[in-house]
């Protein structure tokens, strides 16, 4: 592993990650206002006082945007863990035991990557109802299996090396040889592809609340606040503000991640996604 | 008996079985999909003949009854999975509560708008991608490249439906460059209906206002919708060039005396360029689900539209009937980019 810390994009990247991740943490001692309090005249433009504009109910951006970090931060997170560790598990059992259920799990996945990503998530909320919880949901639905088929081709070749063969030859469990010998080597590409996917999931979830399917008002989340804005055209900052930290997040998390790829796998060309 | 029949089939040309198989994956797939989307019905919490049917027409016995014998709601799953798939293969996707027409009647009308949006896109996709990935590549690890790096990762990490906005607000309402939303400017008529394509058919009928109208309106979405895929392929392209610079030949090349230029667009760009259609159909099935955002942006009358407005409705058949559309659009792409490649590069064909 070449240092991957030490590349300049991945300074930069982890370096915004560290900052939103505070504010989000910090947030209720940081935002001068109330987010959801109706303080202000409706639809200030950025002043002094509300540095972000006003909304049409008179709500102050700044605060919202800020506190709007605890709400896509967290969700984006549990659903990549999420799929991370349901993709993981399935494409272990695929790889490694073969046969009649590799076949059912990697045509499983086959099935969800025959959909467009946020189509098959808006039909799963459309048909299971609006909210953030079933909106990451059907956000994980749709990225489990980009893990497992990596995972599983993993697993195809580490299976046969002499040193899990050997583990087995010496009486250990078909579960011993995947969690301690073949676990580890796994792991490292995995969160690789954990934090390149974390991007895509805070846009695909802020995407799903934009067309309001996921976080419903007057939840300040930013998709969704974006959404609001479009409403009312002319009323520019209630759109910008929380567009530009969904591109903040986003852009930092693929700063990282493709540093910490490009040191992992330099020779990469999976450079999609 | 099995002997006899694996004979024969290996006697095929090769190229013949793979598009066979390939042909049989693809029908596979979009049997599962059916699958999917018929499993989504099923989980509806509630009454699912009222989520088909809305609050309105649910109340009227009479209609529920009707619904119920039409989809067989009273069989057991397996035959009402069938009951749904005969519907779906003679063109009965169900009735819109929104638009209290026939879904495939919708389908059939929005179409058109989503695919030539799509093939714009894909066309400026292709080409930004394409080129700012040679640039990338040529000049690995120099400034241009780093440049690239930057631009290419911003270019996948900007929210869609917020670009769409942003470029809306500027190009539109500050600077009046871009002529607004839609496919023509309100009250004007369309072309005369060939292909549905408004530019095709306008280039056809020979209509050169329409045309002129129809362009100005479709760059600003097409050049929104496009930005993410560019990211995506000008990546892919520097990553597969890079490979492709890797190789022995490529010293033998250069040895030899061969022009640099010849050297990057014959011995790199022509090996690459087949790994860069495969992704090219991959990016296609995004761009289809970035248009949904796009569309619901730019009131663009095209299938995304129509399922943002279906989602917000929650009208549960029309939804279903653009993801299967979507869905089988996206197979069949890939499947045409499969068999392209394994018409480019004959060893695909044994996979």
């Amino acid at each position: 592993m070449r240092s991957a810390w030490l590349q300049p994009l991945g300074i930069i990247g982890a370096g915004m990650l560290t900052i939103i991740v505070m504010l989000a943490i910090l947030a209720p001692w940081i935002i001068p206002f109330d987010p959801n309090a109706q303080a202000f005249g409706r639809f200030l433009p950025p002043n002094g006082e509300n540095w972000f504009g006003t909304d049409q109910l008179g709500r102050d951006i700044f605060s919202r945007v800020v506190h709007g970090a605890r709400v896509s931060l967290p969700y984006a997170a549990q659903l990549v863990v999420l799929s991370a560790v349901i993709g993981t598990i399935l494409g272990a059992i695929a790889g490694y035991f073969g046969g009649w259920i590799d076949g059912l799990i990697m045509r499983a996945a086959d099935l969800v990557m025959a959909f467009p990503d946020i189509i098959l998530a808006m039909a799963v909320v459309a048909a299971l109802g609006p909210n953030l919880f079933n909106a990451v949901l059907a956000v994980v639905i749709v990225s489990w299996p980009i893990y497992a088929r990596v995972v599983r081709s993993m697993i195809l070749t580490l299976r046969d090396e002499p040193y899990v063969q050997s583990s087995r030859l010496l009486g250990a469990s078909s579960g011993r040889a995947l969690w301690r010998d073949i676990r580890p080597n796994v792991a490292g590409p995995v969160v690789v592809l954990a934090a390149l996917e974390y991007g895509h999931a805070v846009l695909i979830l802020s995407g799903l609340s934009f067309l309001g399917l996921g976080a419903q008002p007057p939840t300040a989340e930013w998709g969704s606040m974006v959404s609001e804005g479009s409403k009312y055209f002319d009323k520019w900052w209630m759109s910008v503000f929380p567009g530009l930290a969904i591109l903040a997040v986003v852009l930092a998390a693929n700063f990282l991640g493709d540093t910490l790829r490009d040191a992992f796998d330099p020779k990469s060309t999976k450079a999609f996604r | 008996m099995g002997n006899v029949v694996r004979q024969s089939w290996y006697a095929l040309p090769s190229l013949l079985r793979f598009v066979l198989r390939r042909l049989a994956i693809g029908i596979l797939l979009c049997v599962g999909v059916t699958l999917v989307s018929f499993s989504l019905t099923q989980v509806v919490p509630g009454d699912p003949v009222a989520a088909s049917l809305g609050d309105y027409a649910s109340s009227d016995p009479a209609t529920v009854e009707a619904f119920r014998q039409r989809f067989g709601l009273d069989k057991p799953l397996p035959e009402q999975y069938f009951i749904y798939v005969t519907n779906l293969l003679q063109g009965d996707f169900g009735q819109s509560l929104q638009t209290r027409r026939p879904v495939a009647a919708d389908l059939a009308q929005y179409m058109s708008a989503t695919i030539e949006l799509a093939i714009v896109a894909m066309t400026v996709a292709m080409i930004g991608g394409v080129g700012l990935g040679i640039i990338a590549a040529v000049n690995r690890d120099r400034w241009p490249d780093q440049v690239i790096r930057v631009v290419s990762l911003a270019g996948v990490s900007v929210p869609t439906f917020w670009l769409s906005l942003v470029c809306l607000y500027v190009f539109f309402f500050q600077l009046g460059w871009s002529p607004g939303v839609g496919r023509l400017p309100p009250g004007a008529s369309g072309p005369m209906t060939i292909t549905g394509l408004y530019t095709i058919d306008a280039m056809i009928t020979g209509n050169w206002r329409v045309l002129g109208q129809a362009l100005s309106h479709i760059a600003l979405p097409a050049m929104v919708l496009a930005i993410y895929t560019i990211g995506a392929i000008t990546r892919f392209t520097r990553a597969a060039m890079l490979e492709a610079f890797d190789q022995e030949y490529i010293r033998a090349a250069r040895a030899k005396g061969m022009p640099e230029r010849v050297v990057v667009m014959r011995h790199v760009l022509r090996p690459a360029l087949a790994a860069i259609i495969t992704v090219s159909g991959m990016a296609f099935g995004r761009m289809l689900g970035g248009a949904v955002l796009v569309e619901s942006v730019f009131s663009w009358p095209g299938l995304g539209e129509y399922a943002y407005r279906s989602a917000l409705a929650l009208d549960l058949r029309a939804i279903m009937g653009v993801s299967l559309v979507i869905a089988a659009v996206y197979i069949l792409v890939n499947l045409v980019v499969d068999i392209l490649y394994a018409v480019v590069d004959p060893r695909i064909r044994l996979g």
